[in-house]
């Protein structure tokens, strides 16, 4: 009875409406695709109008130089020989600077992600420093530290330690309590569990934590340079801009641009090395 | 070595978890315990391997655990438990690393434990290319690795699909005859506990408390869900369960 009805149900209503279509596709969408050689697209138009309007006389030289001024700006530097001072200087600075600031902020985030005491007295005097902007903090450092070198790479130093302490600890609470207690369970001590458990676990934390320190340590780079330094990409920029020439300082911009997306390709690329196993 | 729980009682607080708890798990032997959610057994299944300890009662080891054995007490976790940065070798030699074994042995231990799970040729794969089935079989090789007294199975099966649950039941009963390891097997799943059991404790709601010990005569390789002696057993079970497994999901998490 109910087969002849459900034939029943399905012949009549194939008579009544023999329309047939495709069900029409509603998903998709919202899911960024790669799309290569578009960004690149977008450099090279910006930067081809913005020549054309420098020489067309559309924007004045006196507002933004064309960008082949400021390439030549670069060259002369370059030829001058002072580019390797700038970059010498500069680098030394935020390569102390940023190891030092991250090493420590690795062992204060390991301490208050593994002891209670440790987190107790030094978390929220962590979250009290952290938000403080440590440009404020400069003049203290030079008054401190002199206003030679120590100054500076104080500045990126205190920079970069806190962001890595938070990324760290934060790291450290987030681990997979299963894998710890599958360590105890097999009777690792607390030094392998550390080590072989704990660490590997909070790598990607402490890396994600290292992006954000490494732009902060380029801007406070150029902040610490514009105060006293004779050699650097800041002190550069800020003589540039004192003098009016703006190509010179378009030039050093470009410079700390190139800087920042090397910075990220590193640690893209420590990040790809150290973290295949993730899925 | 046997193990012996003597006793045992357990409150969160005020909340009692586990009240006056005995039984003992022989050599050799597969005692599996079931119960409704929350009942207490991963709990229970912690203080046996002394990661928790009970408000009162104890946990006793009688006689010495085999020789050689490096972690008399081992886990089975129903996660995996597996370290996603270290191949399935690396996962099993960290369990090896730091008994004072040299390289040679340790990789001796390695290849003869992936030998009876039949995972040789994974030794290099890291966890996110395996199944769950076979991440698992990694768990369980991990766990052989260590000459284990008594092994500490938490749901080991639970977080698999029913056909990949199916073949590692086989492959546990395999290994069971071959080797007659002792095991505490915790399960929800009846059919699990009917098939692997020779004693099922049946814990009731909270507070868990021993309302059974089920023991099953039928030698595990001769279990088979199609003799109608095995089908009464499970149907027993669920008969004892039912009421609290229902009170148990009508009720409202604290």
């Amino acid at each position: 009875m109910s087969a002849t009805d459900f034939d029943s149900t399905t012949s009549s209503a194939g008579q009544a409406d023999t329309e047939t279509r495709p069900v029409p596709f509603r998903g998709g969408g919202f899911k960024p695709i790669d799309i290569r050689f578009v960004g690149l697209g977008v450099f090279v138009v910006l930067i081809a109008f913005w020549e054309w309007g420098s020489r067309s006389g559309f924007i004045s030289s006196l507002v933004l130089p064309a960008p082949s001024e400021a390439f030549e700006a670069f060259m002369d530097l370059a030829r001058s020989g002072d580019l390797g001072r700038h970059l010498a200087a500069s680098l030394r600075r935020l390569v102390i600077g940023f190891v030092c600031g991250t090493t420590l902020g690795l062992i204060v985030g390991m301490l208050i992600g593994l002891n209670s005491i440790a987190r107790a007295g030094l978390a929220p005097l962590v979250s009290a420093i952290f938000p403080i902007p440590k440009i404020a903090l400069l003049p203290l450092f030079i008054i401190w530290f002199g206003i030679g070198e120590g100054s500076k790479v104080a500045t990126i130093l205190f920079g970069s330690f806190f962001p890595t302490v938070i990324a760290t600890y934060s790291g450290i609470d987030g681990v997979d309590r299963t894998l710890i207690r599958m360590g105890q369970s097999f009777g690792l001590g607390r030094m392998a569990i550390i080590r072989k458990i704990v660490f590997p676990a909070t790598l990607p934390a402490i890396l994600s934590g290292m992006r954000i320190s490494a732009s902060i340590s380029i801007i406070l780079l150029v902040a610490a340079e514009m105060i006293g330094a004779e050699y650097g990409i800041g002190a550069y920029v800020l003589l540039a801009g004192n003098l009016m020439s703006t190509d010179q300082l378009i030039a050093g911009v470009a410079m700390l641009s190139i800087l920042g997306l090397i910075v990220n390709f590193l640690i893209s690329r420590a990040e790809k090395y150290l973290l295949s196993w993730r899925s | 070595m046997q193990l012996r729980v003597q006793s045992l009682s357990h409150y969160y607080g005020p909340l009692e978890i586990l009240s006056d708890i005995n039984f003992t798990i022989g050599e050799g032997e597969i005692v599996c315990v079931i119960g409704p959610s929350g009942c207490g057994k991963s709990t229970l299944l912690r203080m046996l391997g002394g990661l928790e300890q009970p408000t009162s009662g104890q946990i006793l080891e009688v006689g010495r655990p085999p020789e050689g054995s490096l972690n008399p007490l081992t886990y089975v976790f129903q996660d995996f438990a597996l370290l996603p940065w270290r191949t399935v070798h690396g996962n099993i030699s960290l369990v090896l690393e730091g008994h004072g074994l040299d390289k040679a042995d340790i990789d001796a231990r390695i290849a003869d434990v992936l030998e009876r799970t039949r995972l040789s040729d994974f030794v290099n794969a890291i966890p996110k290319q395996l199944s769950g089935g076979m991440k698992q079989r990694v768990a369980i090789a991990r766990a052989l690795a260590v000459d284990p007294a008594v092994l500490l199975m938490d749901e080991p099966l639970s977080a698999l699909d029913s056909q990949t649950r199916e073949l590692l039941m086989a492959d546990l009963i395999g290994l069971w005859t071959r080797e007659r390891f002792a095991a505490c097997y915790i399960t929800h799943n009846l059919n699990e506990a009917v098939r692997l059991g020779h004693h099922v404790v049946v814990l009731s709601r909270r507070p868990g408390k021993i309302r059974e010990i089920v023991q099953i005569d039928i030698p595990l390789e001769d279990r088979d869900m199609s003799d109608p002696k095995m089908a009464k057993l499970q149907q027993d079970l669920w008969n004892m369960m039912r009421e609290e497994a229902l009170d148990a999901d009508r009720e409202l998490t604290t």
